[in-house]
């Protein structure tokens, strides 16, 4: 008994572990670091906005100056509501626009698409259009609705170029949210007698609703951030006017972030970083409440 | 209400009473929403007529569609300036140059030093998160990637100018002499790679989540460490997901704006010095159109020439993922 470990120590006498559990040990704290990294870099990010709105608090920039008045030369009266409204514009039109096509799309794709060449183009299709840079929709809107159809860099151009750029995300979202209703459903429904469409807005639809809500949210979120489209539009970079209707000509709360943060002078910088408090905050309420309603409906089916 | 319609229209439906209606309502229906299916391509077809439309018209100053009507053409700027040339002054008075391999080069050193942070970082953390990470730290590790994945790239731009160059640049490079300049290359590079890291980890982890259990087991088994099956299973079977990740993270950081409008700086370089001011292909176009020239000038024709040839070189990036991203998921069908 005892021979056979001693003859099994000197089988492994000359295996040397060490190398590899140096080198094992390297990549995991390697990996670890890499992992940490970028959550270190969204700290700093984070704390890099709030430090300068710290220091632009400190030199006199008035908050409610700031949330109550427009654009202005002189940046301690200078202020974000012109751009917060002009963003809220945005969004009404860019829900309307997106939501229709997208959804629309989505269920066409899911429930009625036959599997032929013209269905796989548009599916094909949907991958390219996510793929695009978001200035090139941009830029199709300033040829084709600013300039072609002469409707001027308005409200209304800006939501088609951003609805345009978020409907692929819409759509990959509803089509997830249908594949996500059991088939079972829709035959039980076809049982009893009921056509294609009404299955779909009777039964598939309701219980397809809330993961499609939680994707447009989502694709809202990204759509208020998105400032390259709205500045091809051509946006009025230092507002000083309340847009009133979808034909006027308005400022975004990232494209007035932009301008100030463009502009040399330092108090213009403390400006943007209070601008990008006021867009964070909106963006990540939009996110919790589309991560809410998604864990509410979950829970419930 | 909505069920009560439901019943009623079922029970219609079984006697047979307004069938023929509701069959007609669903054709109507599905020729609609075909329509909005139609219209997701008609908007890539859109893009690229416009595109070329305008372009042409920077090249032969009439519009293609004029042209194809039988209109007379003159050649403004020659194709091969446009594609060759080392100068880019399109706003030039008195001697304007189209050349814009300075804006393709500034476009192509951004892409460059930003795949060195985002490639090995993003590498590394879809490792960790796949093999290393326990459940309760990929629960916080993962909706933190999200939530950096989701920041505007305005915001991006301005922790590239406020944070990243003055801070971590002069800060680094100072002390070794190197002057650093408001704007340069190098700091909106780093500020894009940050961006697409989550991009490129979660792509690269769903690849590694897709290797057969069977191949690490069999590994594990034949007593090879975490770190060897790291480097010799799960990084080489899932290679060409990876790649795709890789790709694509590329694409992005093409067609990135804000971050290279804010922070790389407005005079066309053809340079390869991080240090210096370069201007990409996107930051021209938000460049130029603020100073927003005449419909029909060179100058605003210029931004849709410069348009053309991003989409093309983001097209080709994405045709070549989608062609990876298949041949991945057959290897292990």
């Amino acid at each position: 008994m005892s021979a056979e470990t001693a003859e099994e120590q000197d089988l492994f006498e000359d295996v040397d572990l060490r190398g590899i559990k140096i080198r094992g040990w390297l990549f995991h704290a390697f990996c670890l670091v890499a992992a940490l990294f970028g959550v270190v870099m969204l700290a700093m990010l984070i704390l890099d906005v709030l430090w300068e709105a710290l220091v632009g608090f400190a030199i006199g920039l008035d908050p409610i100056t700031f949330l109550t008045s427009t654009a202005h030369r002189d940046p301690f009266s200078a202020g974000f509501i012109a751009a917060i409204v002009g963003s809220i514009w945005l969004m009404v039109f860019t829900v309307i626009f997106s939501m229709a096509l997208g959804i629309g799309t989505a269920i066409y794709l899911e429930e009625y698409a036959p599997d032929n060449r013209v269905t796989r183009l548009i599916e094909a299709n949907l991958t390219n259009l996510a793929g695009v840079p978001s200035v090139v929709y941009g830029l199709l809107a300033l040829a084709v609705f600013v300039n072609a159809m002469r409707l001027g860099p308005v409200i209304l151009a800006g939501a088609i170029a951003l609805a345009l750029l978020v409907v692929p995300i819409i759509i990959v979202a509803s089509q997830e949210a249908l594949r996500g209703v059991p088939d079972g459903m829709r035959q039980g429904s076809a049982a009893a007698g009921a056509t294609q469409w009404q299955t779909i807005r009777q039964v598939v639809l309701p219980a397809a609703f809330p993961g499609i809500m939680t994707g447009t949210i989502l694709a809202l979120a990204r759509a208020v951030g998105e400032t390259a489209p709205l500045l091809m539009v051509g946006v009025v970079l230092e507002s000083g006017l309340i847009p009133g209707d979808p034909f006027s000509r308005f400022a975004a709360m990232p494209t007035e972030i932009y301008y100030w943060a463009f502009r040399p002078v330092t108090e213009f910088h403390h400006l943007a970083a209070y601008g990008i408090i006021v867009l964070l905050t909106v963006m990540f309420s939009m996110i919790a409440s589309a991560v809410y309603i998604r864990n509410r409906y979950e829970r419930i089916r | 209400m909505a069920a009560e319609d439901g019943s009623q229209s079922t029970v219609d439906a079984i006697t047979g009473d307004v069938t023929a209606a509701d069959r007609r309502r669903n054709r109507r229906v599905r020729r609609l929403l075909f329509g909005c299916a139609a219209i997701t391509v008609l908007t890539t077809v859109a893009i690229f007529f416009a595109l070329l439309d305008n372009a042409f018209s920077f090249f032969y100053e009439i519009r293609l569609y004029e042209f194809l009507l039988g209109g007379e053409f003159s050649q403004r700027v020659s194709v091969w300036e446009f594609v060759a040339g080392t100068q880019w002054y399109p706003n030039h008075g008195i001697a304007p140059a189209f050349g814009i391999l300075p804006l393709l080069a500034g476009t192509f050193l951004i892409v460059v030093l930003a795949a060195f942070v985002a490639i090995p970082i993003g590498t590394a953390t879809a490792v960790y998160l796949s093999l290393y990470a326990s459940p309760r730290t990929r629960a916080y590790l993962k909706p933190t990637l999200e939530i950096l994945a989701g920041i505007p790239t305005i915001v991006y731009g301005f922790f590239a100018i406020s944070f990243i160059t003055p801070v971590l640049l002069r800060g680094l490079l100072g002390p070794f002499g190197i002057e650093v300049g408001r704007l340069n290359a190098l700091s909106a590079a780093i500020a894009v790679g940050i961006m697409t890291i989550p991009m490129v980890a979660s792509i690269s982890e769903d690849a590694m989540a897709a290797v057969p259990d069977g191949l690490t087991h069999g590994a594990y088994a034949m007593g090879a460490s975490k770190y060897q099956v790291a480097i010799g299973i799960v990084i080489p079977a899932s290679l060409s997901g990876i790649l795709a990740a890789y790709i694509l993270a590329v694409s992005r950081a093409i067609g990135e704006t804000m971050i290279v409008a804010l922070a790389a700086g407005h005079s066309p370089n053809l340079t390869s010095d991080p240090l210096a001011e370069v201007q990409t292909m996107t930051a021209f176009m938000v460049h130029q159109v603020r100073g927003t020239s005449a419909v029909g000038s060179v100058e605003y024709q210029s931004l849709f020439a410069v348009g053309l040839a991003l989409f093309l070189i983001t097209l080709a990036a994405n045709l070549l993922n989608d062609y990876v991203k298949r041949r991945y998921r057959e290897e292990y069908r």
